[in-house]
């Protein structure tokens, strides 16, 4: 059975109670006398539904394992633009290329960033803004003549679920705002995993993670593949949504937006990274009228949050385990308090083997097994 | 006895500057070796040699009958060679447990799909690994403290709990550098029972140490390295009589 600590039980609530308020959104909005019944409003939150997905995808990039990448937009447009290809020119239906977007995006994302995962964080940086803007001048540009160049593609269909056609941004609403239900859960679950401390060890000390046996090379390139994914799969709703894709979408300063968001949310933390998205594209809608000075607002914000709360909005929280059972069951070896006459440890008293089907990697289990007092 | 480890003519410069010169030596399986000489002599350069952190100019590292010399530090971890840094370096910001299990992660199989949707055998997994986590962890001392900081122990504590790091990844030979750098004397002599219990287990020891009481009381054999090179080897009252040994602390004042 699943255990629950008391700190994912809260997850678990808080997570149900959000989701839930999410699910409730359209009927409240459409019944409270709204312009055109909050369609506006739904369109506003489709959006930031969609840049909480790509917020999250990059999260695995630079909150966890701490990669500094600002290119994120690059994973996104190939998503955005297998599916509009795919779609107009082959007819392959939407829901189908979901997944095709996601591979290209990450097959993509791993071969460019096969070569510079060994690059320090600062000229990492430098190198993924490098390749999102080759990506949107090779589309711009129309390098193949099948990205349409600066008029991008249009006539994207709408997706189709079990025959049921999303159109209307209420259906979008749910259509997104499920997706990032299913990425929560899921990020939740990876981020409390041998996986999820792997990258946070590789993010803390590259050189001590090494020393004590974690492949940091694979789990950066891990990192980016997995992200760029997700970030390919956000590029299909995208692209469904609008109709209509170019490589305006994706530029730099969305790459910049998406950096703004986990920082600013809180890198590492999926609820940071949440609000985030709704500070960063909520805010100024709601501000329309200051809408002009939002670059303005976002440095100020940045400036201001860089400068007294530097762990973001919602930081992470510590993960926590059940281990209160095991403290005081087993012997201590150190000194005094071991004494040396009677030495606990020695090479017959290990514990049988059936005990132990956990760590048979690449080693055979040596009988190291230390004793229990208990 | 047979031999675990066997350094072979091992080179090593920087720049200009010769580091490690020639350095040969063999430890013995279920030994425990100190590696000692004077500041700057080119021992911690020897460890990160064996460890892979860096790669040698010449000269070969064989571990267990495997050549091991150009090996990724990792995949030599999950050979068996566990280590600890003369400058501790923990992860600061995580808790005591999480750097403990860190050290069991190359023990462990989970892929990326079993950790995303937490199927029956990772949750089973990672119960045994929080285990063995605090097996180690108690076997060090510091059980109770599993939910701090690793930054807010003390300075012995934090040493301690590298020791107890690098024993989770299940090693049959560590790796200490300085270990009772900046512990107190009972710390230390607590230590020196630490020191022997590993070996109990089955886990051969090389140490650097500064402490010539701590290695002469612990270690059966001592190799002494001065401006890279060996300049002796042997049990702790023959280097303690020797005249090279000797002449090369008291040139350099130290200890
Ligand atoms: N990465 C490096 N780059 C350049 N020089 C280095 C490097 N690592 C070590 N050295 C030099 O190599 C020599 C040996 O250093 P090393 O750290 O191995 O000495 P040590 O015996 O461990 O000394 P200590 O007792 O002070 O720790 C020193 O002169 C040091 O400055
Ligand atoms: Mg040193």
């Amino acid at each position: 059975m699943m255990e629950l600590t008391q700190q994912r039980y809260f997850s678990l609530v808080s997570g149900a109670v959000f989701f839930a308020f999410m699910a409730a959104l359209p009927l409240i909005l459409s019944n409270i006398g709204l312009d055109g019944d909050g369609r506006y409003h739904i369109g506003v939150l489709n959006d930031i539904g969609l840049y909480a997905l790509l917020g999250l995808s990059l999260n695995i990039i630079l909150g966890d394992a701490g990669l500094f990448s600002m290119g994120h937009g690059a994973f996104y447009a190939m998503g955005a633009y297998t599916t509009a290809m795919l779609n107009t020119k082959f007819a392959i239906p939407i829901l189908y290329t979901l997944p095709l977007a996601g591979c290209v995006a990450a097959f993509f994302a791993f071969l460019v960033t096969m070569p510079i995962l060994r690059l320090r964080g600062d000229y990492l940086l430098v190198v993924t803004i490098g390749i999102v803007e080759i990506v949107r001048i090779v589309l711009t540009n129309d390098v193949g003549g099948a990205t349409g160049g600066a008029n991008g593609i249009a006539n994207i269909a709408r997706p189709e679920i079990f025959g049921y056609r999303i159109i209307t941004p209420t259906q979008f609403f749910y259509l997104i705002w499920g997706f990032v239900a299913v990425t929560v859960v899921v990020f939740y679950a990876l981020n409390h995993s041998r996986f999820g401390r792997a990258l946070n060890y590789v993010k803390q000390d590259e050189l001590a993670a090494a020393g004590n046996g974690i492949d940091t090379y694979r789990y950066k390139l891990m990192a980016f593949v997995l992200g760029a994914f997700w970030a390919g799969m956000a590029g299909t709703l995208y692209a469904s949504k609008m109709k209509f894709i170019s490589p305006e979408a994706f530029s730099f300063s969305e790459s910049v937006l998406l950096f703004a968001i986990v920082i600013l949310g809180g890198a590492g933390s999926i609820p940071g990274v949440i609000l985030g998205a709704f500070m960063l594209i909520g805010l100024p809608e709601l501000f329309r009228e200051l809408a002009d000075a939002r670059m303005m607002f976002f440095g100020l914000a940045m400036v201001l949050m860089m400068i007294f709360r530097p762990q973001g909005f919602l930081p992470t929280r510590r993960r926590r385990y059940h281990a209160k059972q095991e403290v005081g069951k087993f012997s201590c070896a150190a000194g005094s308090l071991c004494p040396l006459d009677n030495p606990v440890f020695t090479l017959d008293s290990h514990v049988p083997e059936q005990d132990l089907p956990l760590f048979d990697g690449p080693r055979p289990l040596r009988d190291t097994e230390l004793d229990e007092k208990a | 006895m047979s031999t675990i480890l066997s350094l072979q003519n091992l080179i090593k410069t920087f720049g200009g500057l010769m580091a490690v010169a020639g350095v040969s030596f063999d430890v013995e399986d279920h030994s425990i070796v100190g590696l000692i000489g004077p500041n700057g002599a080119g021992k911690t350069t020897v460890f990160n040699l064996i460890t892979g952190n860096y790669r040698p100019d010449s000269g070969t590292v064989i571990f267990a009958r495997r050549g091991i010399t150009n090996m990724p530090t990792h995949k030599i971890v999950q050979l068996g060679i566990a280590r600890t840094f003369q400058t501790i370096r923990l992860f600061q910001e995580m808790s005591v447990l999480e750097n403990v299990l860190s050290g069991c992660h190359c023990r462990m199989r989970a892929g990326l799909f079993a950790s995303m949707f937490h199927t029956p055998g990772q949750r089973k997994e990672e119960r045994l690994a929080v285990q063995r986590a605090m097996r180690e962890l108690a076997f060090v001392g510091l059980d109770e403290q599993y939910t701090n900081l690793a930054k807010n122990l003390s300075y012995g504590n934090q040493r301690l709990l590298e020791i107890a790091r690098a024993l989770a990844t299940e090693p049959s030979f560590l790796i200490l550098d300085e270990p009772a750098g900046g512990m107190n004397t009972q710390e230390t002599q607590d230590l020196m029972g630490l020191i022997r219990a590993i070996r109990s287990r089955g886990i051969t020891v090389l140490l650097i140490e500064h402490d010539m009481h701590l290695v002469m009381e612990v270690c059966e054999k001592l190799v002494v390295l001065e401006y890279g090179a060996v300049i002796a080897e042997g049990g702790p009252e023959e280097i303690k009589t020797n005249p090279q040994v000797i002449k090369a602390y008291l040139g350099a004042e130290d200890d």
